[in-house]
Protein backbone atom coordinates (compact mmCIF):
# COMPACT_ATOMS: atom_id res chain seq x y z
CA UNK A 1 0.00 0.00 0.00
CA UNK A 2 3.01 2.45 0.26
CA UNK A 3 4.27 1.11 -2.57
CA UNK A 4 2.82 4.49 -4.84
CA UNK A 5 3.51 6.56 -3.00
CA UNK A 6 7.36 5.27 -2.33
CA UNK A 7 7.49 5.23 -6.05
CA UNK A 8 6.42 8.20 -7.16
CA UNK A 9 8.75 10.03 -4.34
CA UNK A 10 11.54 7.64 -5.87
CA UNK A 11 10.69 8.48 -9.22
CA UNK A 12 10.18 12.72 -8.79
CA UNK A 13 12.37 13.28 -5.72
CA UNK A 14 14.93 10.63 -5.35
CA UNK A 15 16.11 10.57 -9.01
CA UNK A 16 16.17 14.05 -9.15
CA UNK A 17 18.73 14.41 -6.85
CA UNK A 18 20.92 12.00 -7.97
CA UNK A 19 20.68 13.07 -11.09
CA UNK A 20 21.71 16.47 -9.63
CA UNK A 21 24.94 14.69 -9.11
CA UNK A 22 25.36 13.22 -12.24
CA UNK A 23 24.28 16.25 -14.53
CA UNK A 24 26.48 18.14 -12.55
CA UNK A 25 29.33 16.77 -14.00
CA UNK A 26 28.54 17.31 -17.46
CA UNK A 27 27.65 19.30 -20.73
CA UNK A 28 24.03 18.61 -20.56
CA UNK A 29 21.65 20.53 -22.43
CA UNK A 30 17.72 20.65 -22.03
CA UNK A 31 17.14 20.60 -25.64
CA UNK A 32 20.62 19.38 -27.44
CA UNK A 33 20.69 16.72 -30.70
CA UNK A 34 24.24 15.80 -28.85
CA UNK A 35 24.24 13.62 -25.85
CA UNK A 36 25.65 14.69 -22.97
CA UNK A 37 29.23 14.13 -22.31
CA UNK A 38 31.27 14.00 -18.75
CA UNK A 39 33.03 17.50 -18.05
CA UNK A 40 34.51 16.95 -14.44
CA UNK A 41 34.94 19.52 -12.18
CA UNK A 42 34.84 22.09 -15.59
CA UNK A 43 30.85 23.37 -14.24
CA UNK A 44 32.46 23.81 -10.73
CA UNK A 45 35.43 25.91 -12.03
CA UNK A 46 33.37 27.97 -13.92
CA UNK A 47 30.83 28.85 -11.28
CA UNK A 48 33.46 29.60 -8.83
CA UNK A 49 35.12 32.18 -10.84
CA UNK A 50 31.76 33.88 -11.79
CA UNK A 51 31.22 36.52 -10.05
CA UNK A 52 27.72 36.49 -10.47
CA UNK A 53 27.26 33.12 -8.54
CA UNK A 54 29.09 35.10 -5.86
CA UNK A 55 27.23 37.69 -5.88
CA UNK A 56 23.84 35.81 -5.75
CA UNK A 57 25.56 33.42 -2.45
CA UNK A 58 26.38 36.75 -0.76
CA UNK A 59 22.43 38.41 -1.51
CA UNK A 60 21.11 35.20 -0.51
CA UNK A 61 22.82 35.20 2.92
CA UNK A 62 21.90 38.18 3.29
CA UNK A 63 18.49 37.88 2.81
CA UNK A 64 18.32 34.70 5.17
CA UNK A 65 20.42 36.72 7.82
CA UNK A 66 17.85 39.51 8.08
CA UNK A 67 14.65 37.56 7.64
CA UNK A 68 15.04 34.79 9.91
CA UNK A 69 15.15 36.55 13.09
CA UNK A 70 13.13 39.12 11.96
CA UNK A 71 10.12 37.22 10.68
CA UNK A 72 10.84 34.83 13.61
CA UNK A 73 10.56 37.72 16.21
CA UNK A 74 7.83 39.55 14.77
CA UNK A 75 5.24 36.54 14.18
CA UNK A 76 6.16 35.50 17.86
CA UNK A 77 5.10 39.48 19.15
CA UNK A 78 1.87 38.96 16.88
CA UNK A 79 0.88 35.48 18.74
CA UNK A 80 1.24 36.88 21.71
CA UNK A 81 -1.00 39.46 20.55
CA UNK A 82 -3.58 37.31 19.13
CA UNK A 83 -3.28 34.82 22.15
CA UNK A 84 -5.50 36.08 24.45
CA UNK A 85 -9.65 35.50 25.18
CA UNK A 86 -11.00 39.51 24.13
CA UNK A 87 -13.30 39.92 21.69
CA UNK A 88 -12.20 40.17 17.95
CA UNK A 89 -9.01 37.74 18.58
CA UNK A 90 -10.22 35.44 15.61
CA UNK A 91 -10.49 38.67 13.55
CA UNK A 92 -6.94 39.51 14.36
CA UNK A 93 -5.87 36.14 13.02
CA UNK A 94 -7.62 36.08 10.36
CA UNK A 95 -6.26 39.19 8.99
CA UNK A 96 -2.67 38.56 9.94
CA UNK A 97 -2.92 35.58 8.00
CA UNK A 98 -4.51 36.81 4.75
CA UNK A 99 -1.40 37.48 3.20
CA UNK A 100 -0.27 33.66 3.77
CA UNK A 101 -3.42 32.69 1.67
CA UNK A 102 -2.40 35.35 -1.25
CA UNK A 103 0.08 33.86 -3.48
CA UNK A 104 3.68 35.33 -3.86
CA UNK A 105 3.25 36.31 -7.57
CA UNK A 106 0.42 38.41 -6.87
CA UNK A 107 1.70 39.42 -3.59
CA UNK A 108 4.86 40.75 -5.42
CA UNK A 109 2.99 42.02 -8.25
CA UNK A 110 1.30 44.28 -6.07
CA UNK A 111 4.26 45.36 -3.94
CA UNK A 112 5.89 46.45 -7.02
CA UNK A 113 3.11 48.84 -7.99
CA UNK A 114 3.64 49.99 -4.21
CA UNK A 115 7.06 50.48 -4.23
CA UNK A 116 7.48 52.44 -8.12
CA UNK A 117 8.98 55.97 -8.27
CA UNK A 118 5.48 56.86 -8.83
CA UNK A 119 3.94 54.36 -6.76
CA UNK A 120 1.68 53.97 -3.25
CA UNK A 121 4.53 54.10 -1.02
CA UNK A 122 6.32 57.15 -2.14
CA UNK A 123 3.10 58.81 -2.29
CA UNK A 124 2.02 58.15 1.39
CA UNK A 125 6.11 59.25 2.76
CA UNK A 126 5.72 62.75 0.57
CA UNK A 127 1.60 63.13 1.98
CA UNK A 128 3.34 63.43 5.29
CA UNK A 129 6.57 64.91 4.39
CA UNK A 130 6.09 67.20 1.40
CA UNK A 131 10.39 67.70 0.95
CA UNK A 132 11.14 64.20 0.57
CA UNK A 133 12.77 63.04 -3.37
CA UNK A 134 10.87 59.99 -3.81
CA UNK A 135 12.53 56.74 -3.82
CA UNK A 136 12.60 53.92 -6.89
CA UNK A 137 12.70 51.18 -4.47
CA UNK A 138 13.29 48.47 -6.08
CA UNK A 139 15.83 50.54 -9.46
CA UNK A 140 18.63 51.34 -6.83
CA UNK A 141 21.22 48.80 -5.63
CA UNK A 142 21.13 50.01 -2.18
CA UNK A 143 17.07 49.54 -1.41
CA UNK A 144 16.09 46.34 -3.73
CA UNK A 145 16.58 43.70 -1.29
CA UNK A 146 15.89 45.66 1.84
CA UNK A 147 12.53 46.41 0.20
CA UNK A 148 11.92 42.92 -0.74
CA UNK A 149 13.15 41.73 2.12
CA UNK A 150 10.06 44.14 4.32
CA UNK A 151 7.76 42.55 1.40
CA UNK A 152 8.40 38.62 2.32
CA UNK A 153 8.42 39.27 6.07
CA UNK A 154 5.00 40.57 5.25
CA UNK A 155 3.73 37.96 3.26
CA UNK A 156 5.12 34.83 4.93
CA UNK A 157 5.20 36.23 9.15
CA UNK A 158 0.91 35.40 9.26
CA UNK A 159 1.95 31.60 8.83
CA UNK A 160 4.55 31.61 11.85
CA UNK A 161 2.22 33.61 13.79
CA UNK A 162 -0.19 30.74 13.71
CA UNK A 163 2.56 28.12 14.56
CA UNK A 164 3.87 30.23 17.42
CA UNK A 165 0.43 30.18 18.70
CA UNK A 166 -0.28 26.23 18.43
CA UNK A 167 3.13 25.90 20.65
CA UNK A 168 1.89 28.95 22.89
CA UNK A 169 -1.73 26.94 23.30
CA UNK A 170 0.38 23.89 24.53
CA UNK A 171 1.75 24.88 27.49
CA UNK A 172 -0.40 24.05 30.78
CA UNK A 173 -2.31 26.42 32.30
CA UNK A 174 -0.96 25.47 35.79
CA UNK A 175 2.05 26.38 35.06
CA UNK A 176 1.57 30.33 34.58
CA UNK A 177 -0.80 29.72 38.01
CA UNK A 178 2.46 28.85 39.77
CA UNK A 179 4.11 31.81 38.21
CA UNK A 180 1.61 33.96 39.32
CA UNK A 181 1.80 32.55 42.75
CA UNK A 182 5.95 33.26 42.21
CA UNK A 183 4.77 36.45 40.74
CA UNK A 184 6.41 36.10 37.41
CA UNK A 185 4.25 38.77 35.51
CA UNK A 186 5.25 40.62 32.33
CA UNK A 187 8.35 40.13 31.03
CA UNK A 188 9.83 37.65 33.58
CA UNK A 189 6.60 35.22 33.36
CA UNK A 190 7.68 35.42 29.30
CA UNK A 191 11.63 34.79 30.38
CA UNK A 192 10.83 31.74 32.72
CA UNK A 193 7.69 30.44 31.77
CA UNK A 194 6.77 31.22 27.81
CA UNK A 195 10.21 30.87 26.48
CA UNK A 196 11.28 27.55 27.70
CA UNK A 197 8.08 25.77 26.83
CA UNK A 198 8.57 27.00 23.43
CA UNK A 199 11.67 25.01 22.18
CA UNK A 200 10.20 22.72 19.80
CA UNK A 201 7.91 25.35 18.21
CA UNK A 202 11.10 27.53 18.24
CA UNK A 203 13.52 24.27 16.41
CA UNK A 204 10.37 23.82 13.62
CA UNK A 205 10.49 27.54 13.27
CA UNK A 206 13.38 28.45 12.58
CA UNK A 207 14.48 25.58 10.11
CA UNK A 208 10.92 26.25 7.88
CA UNK A 209 11.91 30.26 7.60
CA UNK A 210 15.50 29.38 7.09
CA UNK A 211 15.09 26.67 4.43
CA UNK A 212 12.51 29.22 2.71
CA UNK A 213 14.66 32.25 2.91
CA UNK A 214 17.61 30.45 0.95
CA UNK A 215 15.40 29.46 -1.26
CA UNK A 216 14.41 32.62 -2.55
CA UNK A 217 13.02 32.72 -6.06
CA UNK A 218 9.20 34.15 -6.81
CA UNK A 219 10.43 37.34 -5.54
CA UNK A 220 13.04 37.80 -8.08
CA UNK A 221 11.73 36.78 -11.06
CA UNK A 222 8.31 39.27 -10.61
CA UNK A 223 9.80 42.40 -9.05
CA UNK A 224 13.72 42.85 -9.94
CA UNK A 225 14.86 39.57 -12.35
CA UNK A 226 17.98 40.02 -10.17
CA UNK A 227 18.90 43.26 -10.89
CA UNK A 228 19.89 46.03 -10.37
CA UNK A 229 23.49 45.30 -10.98
CA UNK A 230 22.86 41.93 -9.69
CA UNK A 231 22.03 43.05 -6.31
CA UNK A 232 19.21 40.92 -5.70
CA UNK A 233 20.42 37.69 -7.76
CA UNK A 234 20.22 34.84 -5.25
CA UNK A 235 21.52 30.96 -5.73
CA UNK A 236 18.06 29.55 -6.84
CA UNK A 237 17.33 32.60 -9.07
CA UNK A 238 20.76 32.03 -10.99
CA UNK A 239 20.02 28.70 -11.16
CA UNK A 240 16.43 28.82 -12.81
CA UNK A 241 18.23 31.69 -15.40
CA UNK A 242 20.52 29.09 -16.19
CA UNK A 243 18.76 26.25 -16.37
CA UNK A 244 15.43 27.32 -18.30
CA UNK A 245 16.49 30.82 -20.36
CA UNK A 246 19.58 29.74 -21.10
CA UNK A 247 19.08 25.80 -21.46
CA UNK A 248 22.03 24.97 -19.63
CA UNK A 249 20.98 21.66 -17.54
CA UNK A 250 24.11 20.94 -16.52
CA UNK A 251 25.72 24.24 -15.27
CA UNK A 252 22.21 24.80 -13.48
CA UNK A 253 22.51 20.96 -11.76
CA UNK A 254 25.96 21.88 -10.31
CA UNK A 255 24.26 25.17 -8.68
CA UNK A 256 21.72 23.30 -7.51
CA UNK A 257 24.05 20.97 -6.03
CA UNK A 258 26.01 23.96 -3.99
CA UNK A 259 22.74 24.86 -2.92
CA UNK A 260 21.44 21.53 -1.76
CA UNK A 261 24.64 21.59 0.09
CA UNK A 262 24.38 24.67 1.50
CA UNK A 263 20.81 24.20 2.78
CA UNK A 264 21.82 20.85 3.75
CA UNK A 265 24.73 22.26 6.40
CA UNK A 266 23.02 25.47 7.60
CA UNK A 267 19.86 23.00 8.52
CA UNK A 268 22.59 20.59 10.19
CA UNK A 269 24.50 23.77 12.20
CA UNK A 270 20.84 24.40 12.88
CA UNK A 271 19.86 21.58 14.31
CA UNK A 272 23.01 20.72 16.14
CA UNK A 273 22.58 24.22 18.05
CA UNK A 274 18.53 24.07 18.67
CA UNK A 275 19.05 20.45 20.08
CA UNK A 276 17.82 19.63 23.15
CA UNK A 277 20.14 19.51 25.71
CA UNK A 278 18.89 16.67 28.57
CA UNK B 1 -5.56 21.93 25.01
CA UNK B 2 -6.29 25.22 23.77
CA UNK B 3 -6.76 27.09 27.60
CA UNK B 4 -5.23 30.45 27.62
CA UNK B 5 -4.87 32.03 30.71
CA UNK B 6 -5.24 35.36 32.31
CA UNK B 7 -3.90 36.63 34.67
CA UNK B 8 -7.16 37.09 37.28
CA UNK B 9 -6.95 41.25 38.08
CA UNK B 10 -5.74 42.08 41.04
CA UNK B 11 -6.55 45.34 42.86
CA UNK B 12 -3.97 48.49 42.40
CA UNK B 13 -2.65 47.44 39.20
CA UNK B 14 -6.19 47.47 37.34
CA UNK B 15 -5.60 51.37 35.92
CA UNK B 16 -2.19 50.30 34.95
CA UNK B 17 -3.52 46.69 33.37
CA UNK B 18 -6.40 49.12 31.61
CA UNK B 19 -3.82 51.16 30.14
CA UNK B 20 -1.54 48.32 28.77
CA UNK B 21 -4.90 46.33 27.67
CA UNK B 22 -5.67 50.17 25.41
CA UNK B 23 -2.17 49.89 24.34
CA UNK B 24 -2.33 46.24 22.71
CA UNK B 25 -5.76 46.76 21.02
CA UNK B 26 -4.49 50.01 19.46
CA UNK B 27 -1.08 47.86 18.14
CA UNK B 28 -3.74 45.07 17.15
CA UNK B 29 -5.43 47.51 14.88
CA UNK B 30 -2.47 49.42 13.37
CA UNK B 31 -0.87 46.12 12.03
CA UNK B 32 -3.95 44.93 10.46
CA UNK B 33 -3.99 48.34 8.60
CA UNK B 34 -0.52 47.35 7.99
CA UNK B 35 -1.89 43.67 6.55
CA UNK B 36 -5.12 44.51 5.08
CA UNK B 37 -4.44 47.57 3.53
CA UNK B 38 -2.03 46.78 0.74
CA UNK B 39 -5.19 44.00 -0.38
CA UNK B 40 -7.16 46.49 -0.24
CA UNK B 41 -5.47 48.69 -2.49
CA UNK B 42 -5.48 46.09 -4.56
CA UNK B 43 -8.96 45.34 -4.72
CA UNK B 44 -10.36 49.17 -5.08
CA UNK B 45 -7.27 49.42 -7.69
CA UNK B 46 -9.03 46.83 -9.50
CA UNK B 47 -11.88 48.90 -10.41
CA UNK B 48 -10.39 51.92 -11.60
CA UNK B 49 -8.85 53.59 -14.33
CA UNK B 50 -5.60 53.93 -14.26
CA UNK B 51 -5.28 57.45 -14.48
CA UNK B 52 -7.22 57.14 -11.18
CA UNK B 53 -5.57 55.04 -9.63
CA UNK B 54 -1.99 57.82 -9.89
CA UNK B 55 -4.50 60.56 -8.86
CA UNK B 56 -6.11 58.70 -5.61
CA UNK B 57 -2.36 57.80 -4.59
CA UNK B 58 -1.85 60.41 -2.34
CA UNK B 59 -4.94 60.23 0.02
CA UNK B 60 -7.36 57.64 1.63
CA UNK B 61 -9.20 57.72 -1.84
CA UNK B 62 -6.38 55.16 -2.70
CA UNK B 63 -8.14 52.67 -0.25
CA UNK B 64 -11.80 53.37 -1.22
CA UNK B 65 -13.75 52.51 -4.14
CA UNK B 66 -15.16 56.19 -5.56
CA UNK B 67 -15.07 58.01 -8.16
CA UNK B 68 -14.65 56.42 -11.85
CA UNK B 69 -15.74 52.62 -10.62
CA UNK B 70 -16.26 50.37 -12.92
CA UNK B 71 -15.62 46.70 -14.33
CA UNK B 72 -13.83 47.98 -17.08
CA UNK B 73 -10.46 46.39 -16.01
CA UNK B 74 -12.11 42.87 -15.77
CA UNK B 75 -13.54 42.85 -18.93
CA UNK B 76 -10.38 43.95 -20.36
CA UNK B 77 -8.45 40.98 -18.76
CA UNK B 78 -11.52 38.63 -20.73
CA UNK B 79 -10.63 39.91 -23.78
CA UNK B 80 -6.45 39.69 -23.33
CA UNK B 81 -6.11 36.16 -22.02
CA UNK B 82 -8.01 33.42 -22.05
CA UNK B 83 -9.11 33.36 -18.52
CA UNK B 84 -11.72 30.91 -18.53
CA UNK B 85 -9.00 28.32 -19.82
CA UNK B 86 -6.50 29.18 -17.23
CA UNK B 87 -8.94 29.02 -14.58
CA UNK B 88 -10.49 26.02 -15.35
CA UNK B 89 -6.88 24.59 -15.92
CA UNK B 90 -5.93 25.61 -12.48
CA UNK B 91 -9.19 23.97 -10.79
CA UNK B 92 -8.25 20.63 -12.32
CA UNK B 93 -4.65 20.73 -11.69
CA UNK B 94 -5.38 21.40 -8.06
CA UNK B 95 -8.23 19.44 -7.60
CA UNK B 96 -6.83 16.45 -9.27
CA UNK B 97 -3.45 16.81 -7.16
CA UNK B 98 -5.15 17.35 -3.85
CA UNK B 99 -7.15 14.17 -4.47
CA UNK B 100 -4.50 11.78 -5.73
CA UNK B 101 -2.40 13.24 -2.94
CA UNK B 102 -5.03 11.96 -0.17
CA UNK B 103 -5.34 8.81 -1.87
CA UNK B 104 -1.45 8.09 -2.18
CA UNK B 105 -0.62 9.79 1.02
CA UNK B 106 -2.68 8.12 3.06
CA UNK B 107 -2.66 4.30 1.89
CA UNK B 108 1.49 4.99 2.70
CA UNK B 109 0.94 5.80 5.66
CA UNK B 110 -1.75 3.35 6.21
CA UNK B 111 0.75 1.02 5.66
CA UNK B 112 3.25 2.52 7.80
CA UNK B 113 1.20 3.19 10.32
CA UNK B 114 -1.21 0.27 10.84
CA UNK B 115 0.44 -2.73 9.10
CA UNK B 116 3.63 -4.94 10.06
CA UNK B 117 6.36 -5.41 7.46
CA UNK B 118 9.94 -5.80 6.90
CA UNK B 119 11.81 -2.66 6.29
CA UNK B 120 8.73 -0.46 6.94
CA UNK B 121 11.04 1.72 9.64
CA UNK B 122 13.38 1.89 6.86
CA UNK B 123 11.08 3.25 4.27
CA UNK B 124 9.56 5.76 6.92
CA UNK B 125 13.53 7.20 7.66
CA UNK B 126 13.60 7.71 3.78
CA UNK B 127 10.38 9.30 2.91
CA UNK B 128 11.07 11.47 6.46
CA UNK B 129 14.25 12.70 5.03
CA UNK B 130 13.39 13.77 2.21
CA UNK B 131 11.62 16.35 4.01
CA UNK B 132 14.52 18.45 3.78
CA UNK B 133 15.23 19.04 0.19
CA UNK B 134 13.49 22.10 -1.12
CA UNK B 135 11.88 21.30 -4.46
CA UNK B 136 13.99 24.61 -5.70
CA UNK B 137 17.23 22.14 -5.83
CA UNK B 138 15.10 19.33 -7.68
CA UNK B 139 13.66 22.04 -10.26
CA UNK B 140 15.83 21.82 -12.74
CA UNK B 141 17.49 17.94 -13.31
CA UNK B 142 13.67 17.13 -12.52
CA UNK B 143 12.77 19.35 -16.11
CA UNK B 144 15.68 17.42 -17.73
CA UNK B 145 14.27 14.20 -16.18
CA UNK B 146 9.82 15.15 -17.14
CA UNK B 147 11.64 15.49 -20.28
CA UNK B 148 12.42 11.70 -20.76
CA UNK B 149 9.56 9.62 -19.23
CA UNK B 150 7.04 7.80 -21.34
CA UNK B 151 3.41 8.68 -21.27
CA UNK B 152 0.34 6.34 -22.56
CA UNK B 153 -1.65 9.18 -25.04
CA UNK B 154 -4.64 8.50 -27.26
CA UNK B 155 -3.81 8.89 -30.61
CA UNK B 156 -7.79 8.26 -32.15
CA UNK B 157 -8.62 5.10 -31.09
CA UNK B 158 -5.02 4.05 -30.67
CA UNK B 159 -3.24 4.41 -27.16
CA UNK B 160 0.04 5.24 -28.05
CA UNK B 161 3.46 5.79 -26.50
CA UNK B 162 5.25 8.94 -26.52
CA UNK B 163 8.31 10.47 -24.53
CA UNK B 164 8.46 13.48 -23.03
CA UNK B 165 6.23 14.84 -20.49
CA UNK B 166 7.07 18.64 -20.82
CA UNK B 167 4.27 20.50 -22.08
CA UNK B 168 1.45 18.64 -20.46
CA UNK B 169 -1.38 18.08 -17.99
CA UNK B 170 0.57 15.37 -15.95
CA UNK B 171 3.56 17.07 -15.67
CA UNK B 172 1.66 19.65 -13.36
CA UNK B 173 0.06 17.16 -11.44
CA UNK B 174 2.25 13.68 -11.24
CA UNK B 175 5.38 14.99 -9.89
CA UNK B 176 3.77 16.61 -6.86
CA UNK B 177 0.92 13.73 -5.81
CA UNK B 178 3.18 12.20 -3.19
CA UNK B 179 4.10 13.95 -0.75
CA UNK B 180 6.45 13.20 2.31
CA UNK B 181 4.55 15.85 4.57
CA UNK B 182 1.33 14.33 3.39
CA UNK B 183 2.53 10.84 4.25
CA UNK B 184 4.00 12.11 7.66
CA UNK B 185 0.61 14.16 8.64
CA UNK B 186 -1.05 11.16 8.13
CA UNK B 187 1.29 8.72 9.96
CA UNK B 188 1.19 10.95 12.99
CA UNK B 189 -2.59 11.21 13.12
CA UNK B 190 -3.60 7.13 11.91
CA UNK B 191 -1.02 6.40 14.91
CA UNK B 192 -3.01 7.98 17.33
CA UNK B 193 -6.46 6.03 16.15
CA UNK B 194 -6.51 2.94 18.68
CA UNK B 195 -5.48 -0.10 17.32
CA UNK B 196 -8.11 -2.28 19.14
CA UNK B 197 -10.51 -1.36 16.37
CA UNK B 198 -8.11 -2.97 13.42
CA UNK B 199 -8.64 -5.74 15.90
CA UNK B 200 -11.98 -5.92 15.55
CA UNK B 201 -12.93 -5.39 12.12
CA UNK B 202 -10.64 -8.07 11.29
CA UNK B 203 -12.47 -10.20 13.85
CA UNK B 204 -15.68 -9.33 11.91
CA UNK B 205 -13.73 -10.68 8.31
CA UNK B 206 -12.53 -7.38 7.36
CA UNK B 207 -9.47 -7.02 5.05
CA UNK B 208 -6.81 -4.24 5.06
CA UNK B 209 -8.33 -2.21 2.32
CA UNK B 210 -11.61 -2.15 4.24
CA UNK B 211 -9.93 -0.95 7.68
CA UNK B 212 -9.14 1.86 5.71
CA UNK B 213 -11.92 2.82 4.00
CA UNK B 214 -14.24 1.78 6.27
CA UNK B 215 -12.23 2.20 9.63
CA UNK B 216 -9.12 4.24 10.15
CA UNK B 217 -10.44 7.21 7.07
CA UNK B 218 -13.76 7.85 8.32
CA UNK B 219 -11.67 8.93 11.84
CA UNK B 220 -9.10 11.10 10.06
CA UNK B 221 -11.18 14.08 9.37
CA UNK B 222 -8.72 16.66 10.33
CA UNK B 223 -5.97 15.22 8.85
CA UNK B 224 -8.03 15.17 5.41
CA UNK B 225 -8.66 18.54 5.92
CA UNK B 226 -5.04 19.47 6.88
CA UNK B 227 -3.55 17.24 3.78
CA UNK B 228 -5.86 18.58 1.53
CA UNK B 229 -5.48 22.27 2.34
CA UNK B 230 -1.67 22.07 2.44
CA UNK B 231 -1.51 20.93 -1.13
CA UNK B 232 -3.88 22.81 -2.36
CA UNK B 233 -2.56 26.03 -1.44
CA UNK B 234 1.14 25.25 -3.22
CA UNK B 235 -0.69 23.71 -6.50
CA UNK B 236 -2.95 26.97 -7.33
CA UNK B 237 -0.44 29.24 -6.24
CA UNK B 238 2.86 27.07 -8.54
CA UNK B 239 4.42 29.25 -11.06
CA UNK B 240 8.50 28.13 -11.41
CA UNK B 241 7.64 24.47 -12.10
CA UNK B 242 4.30 25.62 -14.85
CA UNK B 243 6.94 28.56 -16.06
CA UNK B 244 9.36 25.61 -16.86
CA UNK B 245 7.35 22.95 -18.27
CA UNK B 246 4.68 24.51 -19.74
CA UNK B 247 5.01 26.11 -23.21
CA UNK B 248 1.08 26.35 -24.87
CA UNK B 249 -1.43 28.78 -23.68
CA UNK B 250 -4.46 26.18 -23.64
CA UNK B 251 -2.35 24.11 -20.91
CA UNK B 252 -1.49 27.32 -18.75
CA UNK B 253 -2.55 27.77 -15.54
CA UNK B 254 -3.86 31.27 -13.89
CA UNK B 255 -0.40 32.33 -12.03
CA UNK B 256 1.49 32.29 -15.48
CA UNK B 257 -1.16 34.32 -16.83
CA UNK B 258 0.46 36.81 -15.18
CA UNK B 259 2.88 37.57 -17.49
CA UNK B 260 0.70 38.56 -20.87
CA UNK B 261 0.01 41.57 -18.66
CA UNK B 262 3.50 42.41 -18.51
CA UNK B 263 4.05 43.31 -22.07
CA UNK B 264 4.89 47.02 -23.37
CA UNK B 265 2.92 49.43 -21.31
CA UNK B 266 1.46 47.78 -18.23
CA UNK B 267 -1.82 48.93 -17.22
CA UNK B 268 -1.55 48.52 -13.60
CA UNK B 269 -5.82 48.49 -13.54
CA UNK B 270 -5.37 45.42 -15.27
CA UNK B 271 -3.05 44.00 -13.50
CA UNK B 272 -4.47 44.76 -10.19
CA UNK B 273 -7.73 42.98 -11.64
CA UNK B 274 -6.49 39.78 -13.01
CA UNK B 275 -4.37 39.59 -9.54
CA UNK B 276 -7.94 39.85 -8.02
CA UNK B 277 -9.28 37.52 -9.85
CA UNK B 278 -6.92 34.94 -9.01
CA UNK B 279 -7.02 35.89 -5.43
CA UNK B 280 -10.67 36.37 -4.68
CA UNK B 281 -11.46 32.47 -5.28
CA UNK B 282 -8.82 31.35 -2.99
CA UNK B 283 -9.74 34.17 -0.31
CA UNK B 284 -13.38 33.29 -0.18
CA UNK B 285 -12.22 29.57 0.17
CA UNK B 286 -10.11 30.69 3.19
CA UNK B 287 -12.52 32.75 4.67
CA UNK B 288 -15.14 29.79 4.22
CA UNK B 289 -13.24 27.37 5.94
CA UNK B 290 -11.05 29.74 8.16
CA UNK B 291 -11.30 27.72 11.18
CA UNK B 292 -9.44 24.27 8.96
CA UNK B 293 -7.23 26.60 7.40
CA UNK B 294 -5.54 28.03 10.45
CA UNK B 295 -5.96 24.71 12.46
CA UNK B 296 -4.10 22.59 9.71
CA UNK B 297 -0.72 25.46 9.30
CA UNK B 298 -1.54 24.94 13.56
CA UNK B 299 -1.28 21.11 13.20
CA UNK B 300 2.12 21.20 10.83
CA UNK B 301 3.73 23.07 13.33
CA UNK B 302 3.61 20.84 16.22
CA UNK B 303 6.41 18.01 15.10
CA UNK B 304 9.15 17.48 17.81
Amino acid sequence: MAGPAVALLILFIVVPVMLAFVLAFTNARLISPRPATFVGLHNFANLFSDPVFWASLRNTFYFAVVVVPIQAGLALVLALLVNAKVRGTNFFRTVYFVPVVTSMVVVSLLWRFLYQKDGLLNALISAVHPSYAPIDWLNDPRTAMPAIIVMSIWQAVGFHMIIWLSGLQTIPAELYEAGDLDGAVGWKRFRYITWPSLLATRTFILITITIAALSLFTQISVMTQGGPLDSTTTVVYMAVRTGYQQLATGYASAISLVFFVLVLIVSGVQRFLTREKD
Amino acid sequence: MSTVVENPPRAGRSAHRRRAGWLVQTGRILLALLFAGPLLFLFVSSLKPDLQIFADLRSWRAFVPLGHVSFANYSAVFARVPFARFLMNSIGISVLTVVLGLLVNSLAAFALARLQWRGKQLVLTGIIATLILPFETLALPLVWWVNKLPWLTMNGFHLQLTTGWLDTYQVQIIPFVANAFSVYLFYQYFTSIPKELDEAARMDGAGWFRIYRNVVMPLSGPAIATVAILTFLPAWNSYLWPLMVVQSEELRPVMIGIQYFFQLNVSWGQVMAYASMITLPVLALFLAFQKAFIGSIASSGVKG
